[in-house]
């Protein structure tokens, strides 16, 4: 119960000191509030808008939350979403003559294997040499963007585009938009059927991780290791299954991005996603569910920095990353609220 | 060819190795603590930006460098409080204050100079474009000596190492490590601040772009040693020189210019390597990422 309400006073305390800084520099914390949140709660287009901003976050979110049970720290969602998104856009590209029915679930799988192998790397240099993931995700963060970004350059951008991107993907590999099936949402919202591949993606990382024995075995590994391996579980497999995994769903993203709704890979497109996730698995306490109010929340914060750019004296859209940031900070250091909290209740009992 | 590598591609190594000097010798004193600081980056951000803007405010850049190292300390002690106090998980906090920092200036700049990210430009008599390099040089020493030859160095170490047995002795684990994420925030902030001050003369959204990693993979490369970190930092600031320079000159027999996005892999690919243990074992100190609960 107790676990339940913290991240909502995480995330109190991250807008109270929001609050503070937009109240130092002059301007309203209530009105830019108001700008920042109501904005995303009109239909269609804030609505629209927030689900479609989600999507990412859903993906990469259940990416690091996965990853996290196993103990493991996955900093790498970032790079595994961008080698997933240049790898869908390319097999759209050079296959795009084969069939809508065969190329769509192709390039869908593509992107997932692409961040699974992007994670797995980092997975395996721990297994087979003790070699911290943190450390390894982060550079390989750098070699994906990188790396996408000489393949873009060099070999699949239209001659003479001046913007780095790729050449559009065949119209055989592009996703629906929701548009076409929601009545009253308009078709130019960028929402896709990628939204429910989130949801889906959802369900299954929660049947997995507490409905099967790998779940279990997985799970066992985060929470006590020398346990684990005591009991006949293999700690090195289950940390490459858990990295390959976890880099399959934030390569997902690859799946929104090219195939939903660019239709061709774009460098730098991510908004720092893969970061995002790790607040967004923290605050969803790396639970599915969580994770997926968590993803709308910090979706709602990202479609409103635009108003509150516009319409304030002088508040910023940076205004969503301080909040961003001083809600991982309250909810890593829980202790910051459980300490005091805990003071108080013990005063009640004894009194 | 010959003529790509002369004097003047060895200043420019000097120069592009400076910031990232500063700031691994940062993460040094805060990771050979136990601490680990992938906050390096926003740290770095931190002294940058106020280090632009409190010499555009007061005219002098070196109230602009103490008011930076200011600033990095001031983050470092929100680091501090949040790992060794709150016991945080380390890489978070440390993700958590990088992502504030991508939105702090931007804000102040917002509200400060009307602009969206950037302080305004700094006259050339303004800036210091020589005193932090020689800061990074000096400290190398400095820092050699007050980790081998210092009780301050070797209680840091010690508490790095074995928390446990340093409190046993009698040292107070939570106020050395303290010490050594503060002074790291110092020197981080002291990096950025020559990239803003030094460097060039103003202060831009997202400036550091990834040198604050650089920087933490050149302590990794360098074993967490001062002066093996010092050869590290060189050597990235060499690719990173060296990539500015073959920009479009040199051409591969294809007729393509070289890409530089494989020269600017090198650092990264090369810290996964060592730290897979492939070229000599880079092993972090013992404590390293975990709090420490003082026994009651």
């Amino acid at each position: 119960m107790m676990a339940l309400v913290f991240p909502f006073i995480a995330v109190i305390a991250a807008f109270a000191v929001g609050g503070l800084f937009v109240f130092a520099i002059g301007d309203n914390p209530f009105e830019t509030y108001r700008l920042l949140i109501g904005s995303a709660l009109w239909w269609p287009d804030g609505i629209g808008y927030t689900l479609f901003l989600a999507t990412p976050l859903i993906f990469t979110g259940l990416a690091v939350s996965v990853a996290f049970r196993a103990g493991l720290l996955n900093i790498g969602a970032e790079g595994q979403l961008y080698v997933a998104a240049f790898a869908t856009a390319w097999v759209g590209i050079v296959l795009g003559s084969l069939p809508a029915v065969v190329l769509l679930p192709l390039c869908c799988a593509t992107a997932i294997a692409a961040g699974a192998v992007w994670g797995a790397i980092p997975g395996l240099l721990k297994a087979r040499f003790g070699s911290h993931e943190v450390i390894n995700t982060i550079m390989m963060n750098f070699i994906a963007i990188a790396l996408a970004s000489y393949f873009t350059q060099y070999h699949y951008r239209t001659p003479g585009d001046p913007i780095m991107q790729s050449a559009p993907i065949s119209a055989h590999a592009q996703l629906a938009r929701l548009g076409q099936f929601v009545p009253g949402l308009p078709e130019r919202i960028p929402l896709n059927v990628s939204f429910l591949l989130a949801l889906a993606a959802s369900g299954l990382v929660y049947v997995f991780l507490w409905r099967t024995k790998w779940g279990y075995e997985l799970r066992a590994t985060g929470s006590n290791p020398s346990a684990a391996e005591y009991g006949g579980i293999s700690v090195p497999r289950q940390i490459v299954l858990a990295m390959a995994i976890s880099g399959g769903l934030a390569g997902m993203v690859g799946i929104n991005e090219v195939l939903g709704y660019r239709h061709r890979y774009y460098d730098g497109f991510s908004d720092g996603y893969g970061f995002t996730g790790i607040a967004v698995a923290l605050l969803g306490r790396n639970h599915p569910v969580g994770v997926i109010f968590a993803a709308l929340l910090f979706a709602v914060l990202s479609r409103g920095g635009v108003p509150v750019d516009a319409f304030t004296q002088h508040v910023t859209k940076d205004i969503v990353q301080i909040l961003q940031g001083t809600i991982i900070l309250f909810v890593a250091a829980e202790a910051f609220f459980r300490e005091p909290i805990g003071r108080w209740l013990t005063s009640l009992r004894s009194r | 060819m010959a003529d790509l590598f002369t004097i003047a591609l060895i200043f420019s190594t000097v120069r592009l190795s400076t910031p990232l000097i500063l700031a691994a010798l940062g993460g040094l004193f805060s990771e050979r603590s136990g601490v680990i600081n992938i906050a390096l980056e926003g740290m770095m951000l931190a002294g940058a930006f106020t280090a632009a803007a409190i010499t555009y405010a007061t005219g002098s850049p070196w109230i602009g460098l103490i008011a930076a190292a200011g600033a990095g300390v001031l983050l470092a002690l929100v680091h501090a409080v949040a790992c060794i106090r709150y016991r945080a998980d380390q890489v978070v906090v440390g993700t958590a204050i990088n992502i504030l920092m991508i939105g702090v200036p931007g804000f102040l700049s917002g509200a400060f100079f009307l602009s969206s990210g950037s302080t305004p430009q700094l006259p050339i008599e303004h800036l210091v474009p020589r005193a932090p390099i020689v800061m990074a040089f000096a400290f190398v020493p400095l820092t050699w000596y007050i980790l081998y030859r210092t009780p301050f160095g070797l209680r840091l170490r010690a508490v790095g190492e074995n928390p446990e047995a340093a409190d046993a002795a009698g040292l107070n684990v939570a106020k050395i490590r303290y010490s050594g994420v503060l002074l790291s925030g110092a020197l981080a902030a002291l990096g950025g601040a020559y990239l803003s001050i030094g460097q060039s003369s103003l202060f831009t959204r997202n400036m550091t772009s990834g040198r604050g990693f650089i920087a933490l993979a050149a302590l990794i490369f360098g074993k967490w040693r001062p002066v093996q970190t010092l050869l590290a930092c060189l050597f990235f600031g060499f690719t990173e020189a060296i990539t500015i320079q073959i920009q479009g000159v040199v051409k591969l027999p294809s007729g393509d210019n070289l890409p530089v996005q494989f020269i600017q892999m090198v650092p990264y690919v090369l810290t996964m390597i060592v730290l897979a243990g492939f070229i000599g074992h880079s092993r972090p100190p013992r404590a390293l990422g975990r709090p420490y609960e003082k026994e009651q």
